[in-house]
């Protein structure tokens, strides 16, 4: 690991300040992914701002009936939260089936947005990777693709989002929040929030220089049937191949959102729309500009077939 | 003629030396990260509690809470296994919750206290989960063993604090101590003896001396 300064700091906007006023500084919250990282020289911050003393770790009832998530809220505190579990179920369960017990307990709801892409040939900094290194190519298209992108990807890299919590967001209609350095706050839906690759993979979101978030907030309960379904290499503790964040009415209508598959949680309105119709329907407008490599052209399928389980488990509920 | 090296000293004596140097600088100092302006330092102070014990460490920033149990605090039941968050080896308990000490900064850690193996048990005075572990054969080489205790201490109480899993069935009910409720949140620890079968059976045993 590379050396850097450190500071504990005093206030969002301080932190704002500070990391605005310093290019190579990166805040750090719960550190599970971004110390992983600086071990292996793939984040080379000078500078860390500690803002785990902001008191950020509040989940309040907003005044339009919705749920504001403090940004450093603990993804084990998010999913045991009794409102949550209840009205939020979808949140809860996308938590519970990422990540292990001790990094649920430090990992928060800011970083888990933030989390970097668990591409192996962005964690082997032997090959090629646009996103760690731009400019320098795709050591992934060509390579061992089994677990990689087949949409939304670009000619420069194929790397998914590897974040649970980010797909339930996605189909909660989730709004960050955030502060700039020079104080103004924004609120950015969790649909703009991801960048797409394109030609600039290492952007991967619609966050300026020293802009922080501050929480996550979700609209007041949607109602219906809450399901998360992952489809893994293990039961527990492994990276989506496929996941699938769906909530249901009664009359099969509803919203769907898909992880594992692209470079941000992976919504598409004409797919909301086809729900009704059966997991085929929807499947052919979520994965209709896919291209898949050989090695993953089997999430296609499989995406459609966790939907239509997804589905199926709707019906044996009352 | 022999020539005698005064400044000859074995690697050994250089770790302890620099340990001790490190553990004992600031034993008074209250803990403040060097910030301003110029004076930025890659070093920092910190205080905590481990085991019921105080502690004042300068710690240069990059040590993790693992290294500065292991290294400075000399505290080695602690184990190092992938030193990334992958193998629970370095598994104990911040302010009464269950971490990976590998993945985060011991000067994150200002004013936390921390417990782990060696504050749970010692020979001769073995907590609960331990005693269950020695009966149980809940391993082969023990390298694992101090985070799956921890772990395992840990999961109980998570389970008694009704924090869901991904097995949990009914999000709005009491959370059980199932074989499979343990299964999925012991998933964070691994055994590569494979003694898995042995430490669900341990951990059941004390959950169930418990209820």
């Amino acid at each position: 690991m590379r050396a850097f300064t450190f500071e504990r700091a005093e206030s969002v906007r301080a932190a704002a300040e500070s990391a605005s006023n310093n290019p190579e500084a990166k805040f750090i919250a719960g550190g599970t992914n971004l110390l992983d990282l600086m071990k292996l020289e793939i984040e080379v911050p000078t500078h860390l701002i500690d803002v785990n003393g902001l008191g950020l770790d509040k989940i309040e009832v907003t005044s339009e009936g919705g749920l504001r998530i403090g940004a450093m809220v603990r993804n084990t505190d998010l999913a045991s939260h009794e409102t949550v579990r209840r009205d939020y179920g979808l949140l809860s369960r996308a938590l519970v089936a990422g990540a292990s017990g001790q990094l649920r307990n430090k990992a928060t709801t800011a970083g888990n947005l933030l989390q970097r892409t668990r591409c192996p040939y962005f964690y082997d900094t032997a090959q090629s990777c646009n996103k760690r290194m731009p400019g320098s190519g795709c050591s992934a298209i060509g390579g061992v693709t089994r677990q990689l992108g087949v949409i939304g990807t670009s000619e420069a890299c194929i790397a998914t989002h590897p974040s649970d919590m980010a797909v339930a967001m996605r189909a909660l209609d989730a709004v960050v929040e955030t502060t700039r350095p020079d104080g103004t706050n924004r609120s950015i839906p969790i649909s703009d929030f991801h960048h797409l690759p394109g030609d600039s993979p290492h952007i991967e979101t619609a966050l300026e220089k020293g802009e922080m978030i501050t929480a996550v907030t979700l609209p007041k309960p949607a109602g219906g049937m809450h399901i998360y379904r992952k489809v893994r290499d293990r039961a527990s503790y492994a990276f989506a191949l496929v996941s699938i964040g769906a909530i249901i009415q009664a009359d099969g209508t509803g919203r769907v959102a898909v992880g594992g598959v692209a470079p941000k949680p992976w919504r598409v309105d004409a797919a909301d729309a086809a729900l009704a119709k059966g997991a085929k329907a929807a499947c052919a407008e979520l994965m209709a500009d896919a291209r898949p490599t050989d090695d993953n052209r089997f999430k296609i399928a499989l995406v459609e077939r966790t939907l239509a389980a997804v589905i199926e488990e709707t019906r044996d509920k009352p | 003629m022999i020539e005698i090296c005064p400044f000859e000293i074995s690697r050994r004596d250089l770790l302890v030396s620099s340990a001790a140097t490190a553990a004992f600088a600031s034993v008074a100092g209250n803990a403040h990260a060097q910030i301003s302006g110029n004076e930025m330092q890659q070093s920092s102070n910190v205080s905590f509690k481990v085991n019921g014990e105080e502690h004042a460490l300068e710690l240069d920033n990059r040590t993790t809470l693992l290294d500065a149990l292991r290294e400075h605090l000399h505290l080695t039941g602690t184990k190092k296994g992938c030193d990334h968050g992958q193998c629970g080896a370095c598994t104990v308990m911040v302010d009464g919750r269950r971490i990976n000490s590998c993945l985060t900064l011991a000067v994150m850690h200002d004013g936390d206290e921390i417990t782990t193996i060696e504050g749970y048990g010692r020979p001769g005075n073995l907590h609960p989960m331990q005693v269950a572990f020695v009966k149980h054969d809940g391993f082969q080489c023990g390298y694992c063993t101090p985070g799956q205790i921890c772990s395992s201490i840990a999961v109980l109480q998570e389970i008694e604090a009704n924090i869901p899993s991904h097995v949990t069935g009914d999000l709005t009910e009491k959370a059980s101590v199932t074989s499979a409720e343990i299964r999925e949140r012991m998933s964070g620890n691994i055994c590569r003896c494979g003694a898995y079968s042995n430490i669900v059976e341990a951990i059941t045993e004390v959950a169930g001396s418990k209820a």
